[in-house]
């Protein structure tokens, strides 16, 4: 896997005497989405850190574009958007999109295009002059999504996008991410939905700090000789207790 | 340039935080007021004195002090009722051997008041005794001076005047001694006569109320940016940890200068107090002191888990600087309680301030109180920008 974007080799993760990552493999290649699964507790927050550089390994590596985490640089190539909306809620949704724009280095000419690309994505154009304290909560998911996707980033990381999000707009946002992958860039992307997890290139079940299984959907379900990725994550939870 | 952004972004969210601006800006002009009343008005102490067999001179040497009052009594018992019913607030006894004197001293002010005005009154009584003793001999000289006349009229004129070639007699005039006035004119280096303990206090309060709200609010901002998630975002970005420190280190001093001013403003023009030094150098004090209030605030708020266990840190950080600025004489306190002080930023914006207000220092004149802010803030601006570490690793 010389060219993949995101490699995991045997990560070990320990916070104090609890060890959360065991031993990790994993790697993202590009063009590719794949889909983090596991139940909560399982280390996927953990395993999303690492790769950003929020924590360090303590043991095995964590590269990233080839680089070893954690380096400051490479995450202007990557977009994050976290499991908590993290927004500001006394700017406007386009303030808070100019604001993470700037951070991450997107110069100002490029600045009002991206934005207004992204919030097109998520269809909020319209309130994008609104204050995000007056947004309903699917409308900050959707905010926050779109900033992760300022400044067409190379590497996508989204920890449970799709929460709170009605269902016509998550197959909008499940099209986008299908084009941002044709375009050759990559997601890393952790779901508590299961049919999401089927709409993903390789699904990687998290388990007590290790990595089950990690095949595409069809071979997962063969594997398990079972007929949703849902009947997969019971069996193997099943296979763990 | 982030920097700029991430400072823009935290005084947007400033303004927009209308209760939070109001209370920043209005709430220390009110307790200033408040202070300047209460300071102004109880500069006096009024204290009522019962009396048991004093003599009339004392009770009306006592009488005659300002702010006291003094009531008489037949029995020691009559006296003392009224001062448990808090009538009177002490009780002058005349005894054979001397003077006993009870104390509610339920206020140490009074007490010493009353302590004072007796001394004064006993002294006045002694005075007027010694008076009245040298107006007694002076009647006596007079009445031997005319009685020697009267003998010398009797002698026979020889003898007189033999006398009066030995020795011209001596003219008893007496003079009327006119004990001439002192006369004492009081000048005033700083302020008038109506300066008094607010007065002092102020240049202290002012650097209070600027590094309890800048503590205060920066530290819950930088609280609500980590648990909203939106600091895990922000260093989810290429941004530099000491870009965000430095962003937040500039709103917040333009917050500071700005409360300065208006503090400065007020106290100029509603409560009429003499600034003697230049304005400006006590917006740059000012603005040292909220610097090192905002790097406080942002180390402190990376122990606080909620905004209620941040509030918690006031009384931990904040009151004790209120102890040790300066408020509280430090100089009759035991030495190792001064050097508490040294460690108290306050004392040292406190102690320019008050230069600057009182003897119109210079900033070049004030290097060891700036030296000593600049210092805290160093250390403490780089533990926070090291601190930021346990957020994300590089």
């Amino acid at each position: 896997m010389t060219d993949s974007i995101i490699s995991l080799t045997h990560l070990v993760k320990k916070f104090g005497k609890q060890t959360v990552l065991q031993d990790v493999n994993l790697d993202l290649m590009p063009g590719e989405i794949v889909g983090l699964i596991g139940p909560s507790g399982a280390g996927k927050s953990t395993v999303i850190k690492t790769a950003l550089g929020m924590e360090v390994a303590d043991g095995g590596s964590a590269t990233v574009f080839k680089q070893t985490m954690p380096n400051r640089q490479l995450l202007s190539r990557i977009g994050y958007m976290a499991q908590t909306d993290a927004l500001y809620e006394a700017l406007s949704g386009r303030e808070n999109l100019q604001f993470f724009g700037k951070m991450k280095g997107i110069n100002k000419k490029n600045i009002s295009t991206e934005i207004k690309h992204a919030a097109a994505v998520v269809d909020l154009t319209e309130d994008l002059s609104k204050r995000v304290s007056g947004y309903s909560g699917g409308m900050m998911r959707r905010l926050s999504l779109a900033i992760a996707l300022l400044g067409e980033p190379e590497l996508l990381i989204l920890d449970e996008p799709t929460v709170g999000i009605d269902p016509a707009l998550r197959r909008q946002i499940w099209k986008e991410l299908g084009s941002i992958r044709d375009e050759g860039r990559s997601i890393l992307i952790t779901t508590h939905v299961m049919d999401e997890a089927e709409l993903t290139d390789r699904v990687a079940l998290l388990l007590g700090g290790r990595v089950m299984a990690f095949d595409t959907p069809q071979n997962l379900k063969k594997q398990y000789e079972v007929p949703t990725i849902e009947d997969v994550f019971l069996k193997a939870e099943g296979v763990q207790s | 340039m982030r920097i700029l952004a991430i400072a823009t972004r935290v005084i947007k969210e400033l303004i927009r935080d209308k209760r939070t601006l109001t209370l920043m800006f209005v709430a220390p002009i009110i307790i200033i007021l408040l202070l300047s009343v209460l300071f102004s008005a109880n500069s006096t102490t009024n204290v009522k004195i019962g009396t048991v067999a004093v003599s009339k001179t004392i009770r009306s040497n006592l009488d005659n002090t300002k702010h006291v009052a003094v009531k008489t009594y037949d029995s020691k018992k009559q006296a003392k009722k009224a001062l448990k019913d808090e009538k009177i607030d002490s009780i002058i006894q005349k005894k054979s051997s001397g003077y006993s004197i009870t104390y509610a001293n339920t206020d140490s002010t009074k007490t010493t008041a009353v302590k004072m005005a007796f001394k004064n009154a006993v002294t006045e009584d002694t005075m007027t005794t010694m008076k009245n003793q040298m107006g007694t001999m002076k009647t006596q000289l007079q009445t031997t001076a005319s009685a020697l006349t009267k003998v010398e009229q009797l002698l026979p004129a020889k003898t007189r005047a033999k006398l009066a070639s030995q020795a011209s007699t001596p003219k008893t005039t007496t003079k009327v001694t006119k004990v001439a006035k002192t006369k004492v004119t009081n000048h005033y280096v700083y302020g008038d006569s109506s300066t008094g303990f607010f007065d002092k206090i102020l240049p202290i309060l002012m650097g209070f109320f600027v590094f309890f709200f800048v503590f205060l609010i920066s530290g819950m901002a930088l609280l609500k940016e980590r648990t909203s998630g939106t600091l895990d975002r922000l260093l989810a970005t290429p941004v530099k940890r000491s870009e965000i420190v430095f962003g937040y280190m500039i709103s917040y001093g333009i917050l500071a200068i700005v409360q300065t001013i208006v503090i400065v403003m007020a106290t100029i023009w509603l409560l009429g107090i003499d600034i003697v030094g230049n304005v400006f150098n006590l917006v740059i004090i000012n603005l040292i002191l909220a610097l090192v209030a905002l790097a406080f605030g942002i180390l402190v708020s990376t122990f606080a888990r909620s905004e209620f266990q941040m509030v918690q840190f006031i009384p931990l950080i904040v009151i004790p600087q209120v102890f040790f600025s300066g408020i509280i004489p430090l100089d009759s306190m035991a030495d190792w309680v001064k050097d508490i002080s040294y460690i108290i930023p306050i004392k040292y914006s406190g102690d320019a301030s008050t230069a600057i207000m009182m003897h119109g220092a210079h900033l070049s004149t004030l290097g060891l109180d700036i030296g000593v802010l600049g210092g805290i803030l160093i250390v403490l601006t780089f533990l926070n920008i090291v601190g930021l570490k346990r957020y994300r690793k590089v």
